[in-house]
This record gives C-alpha cells, sequence and structure tokens, in this order.
C-alpha cells in the first residue's frame, strides 16, 4: 500500500519496441524513468537485466527485470490492470490479440524494415511487394474497426503504431517519395494513423525527429565513404 | 463430461514439437480433443481455410474458432479451461520469465536443432552445436532459479515452459543420434536438466504425445530425402 513503485525503462530513443513500451506505460498512467543506453558501449544495468539477449527494451520493476517488448506488454497489462486493458476479456478475442501482435512483429515490421534498407538496391522491389502483402493483410483487419483493438486502443495498436510512426518520420527525413504506409494504398491504415495521432499519450511520444535525421545522415556518410 | 467443453479438434501432425504443446495442454486439462492430422507434403483445405495468413500447424478448432501458433494456443486453453491445473504461473513476474524462455527457446534455441543436421558444411554444423550447447547451460541454470528445487520449471507439476521446451526433447535427443551422438543434453553439464527431461517425458500428460526417438530417426530420413536436390553425378 504505502510501496513506492520504481519502474526503469531501459531504452534507445529511436526503438520502435522501446517506443510501444513507453505508449503501454503513458497508457497506463505510470510514472517511469527512462534510461537511454548506448548499444555499442552497453551498461552493466542493462547487461545484468537481460544477460541471455543483451537488447532493450528492458523494464525493471522494483529491481525485476522483464525482457521482450511483447512479454514485456502483457506484464504491464497484467500488474497496472485497472486502466486501459491492452488485452481484452474473452479468451478467443485475447488469443487473435496476441496473433495479430505476433504477426506484426515477425512479419509486417521485418519486412518493412528489410524493405526500408532494400530501396534502391537489388531485390528492393520484391522487398517492397513482401511488405506490402503484410501490410494488405493488416488492413482488412481493420475493416470496420477504428482500431485493431476495436473501439479503444489495444495491444497491436501500441505493438504497430509506435513502429507506424517512426516510420512516417523517417519516410520525411530520408525524402522518400512514396510512403512505406502510403494512405493511398492502404486508407484504412492512413485513418488509423490519424486516429492515433489524436490520442494524448502518441502526442506526447513524438519520436525524436532530429535524432533521426542525424543517424540518417550518418548512414548516409558511411555509405558514401566506403 | 466432454460435452461440457465443446466441440474441439486440433489439426497437426505427431512429429512436430510445436502441435506437441496444445496436446500435452489439452492432456493436462483432461480434454478430449479430435487430432486431424495433416498429410506430410500437402495442406487440407481445412489448414488453409482455418490458417490462411501462416498455412502452419498447430490449429486449435474451438466449436469452430481456429486458434492459431502453439505458444498462443497454449495460453487459450488455460485460460478457457480454467479449473483445471494451471499451466501459467499466477504471479505477473513469474509469468513474463516463462514467456521470455519460451519465445527464445522459439526464436533462437529450436531453430539450431534443426539447422544442425542440416548444415552444408562442418564449420556450420559446429557453430550450430555450439549455439545449442550454450542455449542449454543457460537453461539449466534458468531450470535452477524457476523450479526452486521442486520437479519442474512450473513447480510441482508440468506448466507452460515445460511445455514449450519438453515439447523439443523427441527431436533433441534424435539430432543427438543424427550428429553421431553428440551430447547435448549431458550429465555432467547439465544435470538438472537430465533430470527433468526424464520425469518431463514420464509425466502422464506427455508421454503419449512425445514420440520415441526411433520413430523421429525414421521419419528423418524421409525429411531430409525430400529436402535434398537429386544428385546429378
Amino acid at each position: 500500500m504505502g510501496e513506492v513503485e520504481e519502474v526503469k525503462l531501459l531504452m534507445t530513443g529511436l526503438s520502435p519496441f522501446a517506443g510501444r513500451i513507453i505508449w503501454a506505460l503513458k497508457l497506463k498512467g505510470v510514472e517511469f524513468e527512462s534510461v537511454e543506453e548506448d548499444l555499442t558501449n552497453k551498461s552493466d544495468l542493462l547487461l545484468q537485466s537481460n544477460p541471455v539477449r543483451q537488447k532493450i527494451p528492458v523494464l525493471i520493476h522494483n529491481g525485476k527485470p522483464v525482457s521482450e517488448s511483447l512479454v514485456i506488454m502483457e506484464y504491464i497489462d497484467e500488474v497496472w490492470n485497472q486502466t486501459c486493458p491492452l488485452l481484452p476479456a474473452d479468451p478467443h478475442q485475447r488469443a487473435l490479440t496476441r496473433f495479430w501482435a505476433k504477426f506484426v512483429d515477425e512479419k509486417a515490421f521485418a519486412s518493412m524494415w528489410s524493405a526500408l534498407q532494400m530501396r534502391g538496391k537489388e531485390g528492393g522491389e520484391a522487398a517492397l511487394e513482401e511488405a506490402h502483402e503484410n501490410l494488405r493483410i493488416l488492413e482488412k483487419e481493420l475493416e470496420g474497426k477504428q482500431f485493431f483493438g476495436g473501439e479503444s486502443i489495444g495491444l497491436v495498436d501500441v505493438t504497430f503504431g509506435s513502429f507506424a510512426k517512426l516510420l512516417d518520420v523517417l519516410d520525411e527525413v530520408m525524402g522518400s517519395d512514396k510512403k512505406m504506409i502510403d494512405e493511398d494504398k492502404f486508407p484504412l491504415m492512413g485513418k488509423w494513423k490519424e486516429q492515433l495521432s489524436e490520442l494524448a499519450v502518441v502526442k506526447s511520444c513524438l519520436p525524436p525527429v532530429d535524432k533521426l535525421a542525424a543517424a540518417v545522415q550518418a548512414r548516409r556518410n558511411e555509405s558514401a565513404a566506403a | 463430461m466432454a460435452s461440457n467443453n465443446g466441440d474441439v479438434k486440433l489439426i497437426g501432425a505427431w512429429a512436430s514439437p510445436y502441435v506437441m504443446r496444445p496436446r500435452i495442454a489439452l492432456n493436462v486439462k483432461s480434454v478430449e480433443y479430435e487430432f486431424l492430422q495433416e498429410q506430410f507434403g500437402s495442406k487440407s483445405e481445412l489448414l488453409l481455410k482455418s490458417n490462411p495468413v501462416h498455412k502452419k500447424i498447430p490449429v486449435l478448432l474451438h466449436n469452430g474458432k481456429p486458434i492459431c501458433e502453439s505458444s498462443i494456443i497454449v495460453e487459450y486453453i488455460d485460460e478457457v479451461w480454467s479449473s483445471g491445473p494451471s499451466i501459467l504461473p499466477s504471479d505477473p513476474y513469474d509469468r513474463a520469465v516463462a514467456r521470455f524462455w519460451a519465445a527464445y527457446l522459439d526464436e533462437k534455441w529450436f531453430p539450431n536443432v534443426r539447422a544442425a543436421p542440416m548444415a552444408a558444411t562442418e564449420e556450420a554444423k559446429n557453430a550450430a552445436v555450439e549455439q545449442l550447447k550454450e542455449g542449454l547451460a543457460l537453461l539449466e541454470g534458468a531450470y535452477g532459479e524457476i523450479s526452486k528445487g521442486e520437479d519442474f520449471f512450473g513447480g510441482e507439476k508440468i506448466g507452460f515452459l515445460d511445455i514449450a521446451f519438453g515439447s523439443m526433447l523427441g527431436w533433441l535427443r534424435a539430432v543427438q543420434v543424427i550428429l553421431g551422438g553428440v551430447k547435448l543434453l549431458d550429465e555432467e553439464k547439465t544435470p538438472d536438466l537430465c533430470k527433468w527431461a526424464g520425469k518431463f517425458s514420464a509425466d502422464p500428460a506427455v508421454k503419449d504425445v512425445l514420440p520415441e526417438t526411433e520413430k523421429l530417426l525414421e521419419f528423418s530420413k524421409i525429411l531430409m530425402a525430400k529436402m535434398k536436390p537429386a544428385s546429378s553425378s
């Protein structure tokens, strides 16, 4: 009752995986401390907290570490279960929610990330087609719904949303003539992104445009120098 | 008795470790189900209709509604048949630990079980074997912490992580043979896991599901024949 909750999040500013945890914590109104990691020089805390994978994000709750973003989100939903449920109550709906969250990570994210990196390179067209195929599948999931979670934001929205926002900013910073999540091709997803942007939590989690621009520029310099 | 559970079908195949997971879970809950086995090398209409996104087994059909992805199915089974023995731990932190290790097994560890015997070069094979041994060393440590002196990761009875990991024991044993007797589960290096493996395999919910190593070895010959391109020389 009088116990002080200590919630730390080991993260980086650019990681969409960390981004989704920030969204989840903010949606639940949980106060937390962000600890930014330098992944080229991992802290002792990170190495101790996630010795197996040595990756961020890691949530440290009262000293106990939880790793893997989907695992962390379910943990957050179970512990802070009084507000904004990320998962529905019905077991079948829960199974579907988990299925789509996994799809976002394993198929959608992976293919979009590949497509981005292969832009203008050999195999780029095929990679983009695969990404679009996965986006088509997700577009279908939005039919008749405001959010993937239905009338309110849920696990899949948080899982995909932070990445989608980052993608939009990346497209802008890179000066792409076509967005990855193209609103003409994927109108429902376009509306969904708008809906997300209206939410207070999303407004307060703006992707770091300056950092992103710097990172993109650095990559360009590297490729030019090579 | 069975009618209270509704209509329960599982689309799968006897040799798939992912399919073994929901089978064990249904046994833990004493839920009778119809096991619809796919023919090796082809996918049934029912499978394609029930899992159009991935077209993969296992798929649980509960009163006609499909649930896909082995770990998701196991969680579903635990939630629906909540009056039976619990599969996931009750504490959120313990649940997170179990889920973490299940994800590790699926993403990092099990792919090497498949990769090792199929490796094109000796180097690749050794690398896969090293990864497997490292993983098992980690799991030996995890078992010590999580089981807290009890028989299983789940405590006195088998739980989520026992099922996630134990479902892979059949193939782990088969691969040890295929690789010429390499010791992956090792009485010296992973003594606790060796004991755990014996107890898990003998558990009533498991023993009719986990295939005999011999059967898997026979099956692996068919698998490998299918995967090897016809030689030209």
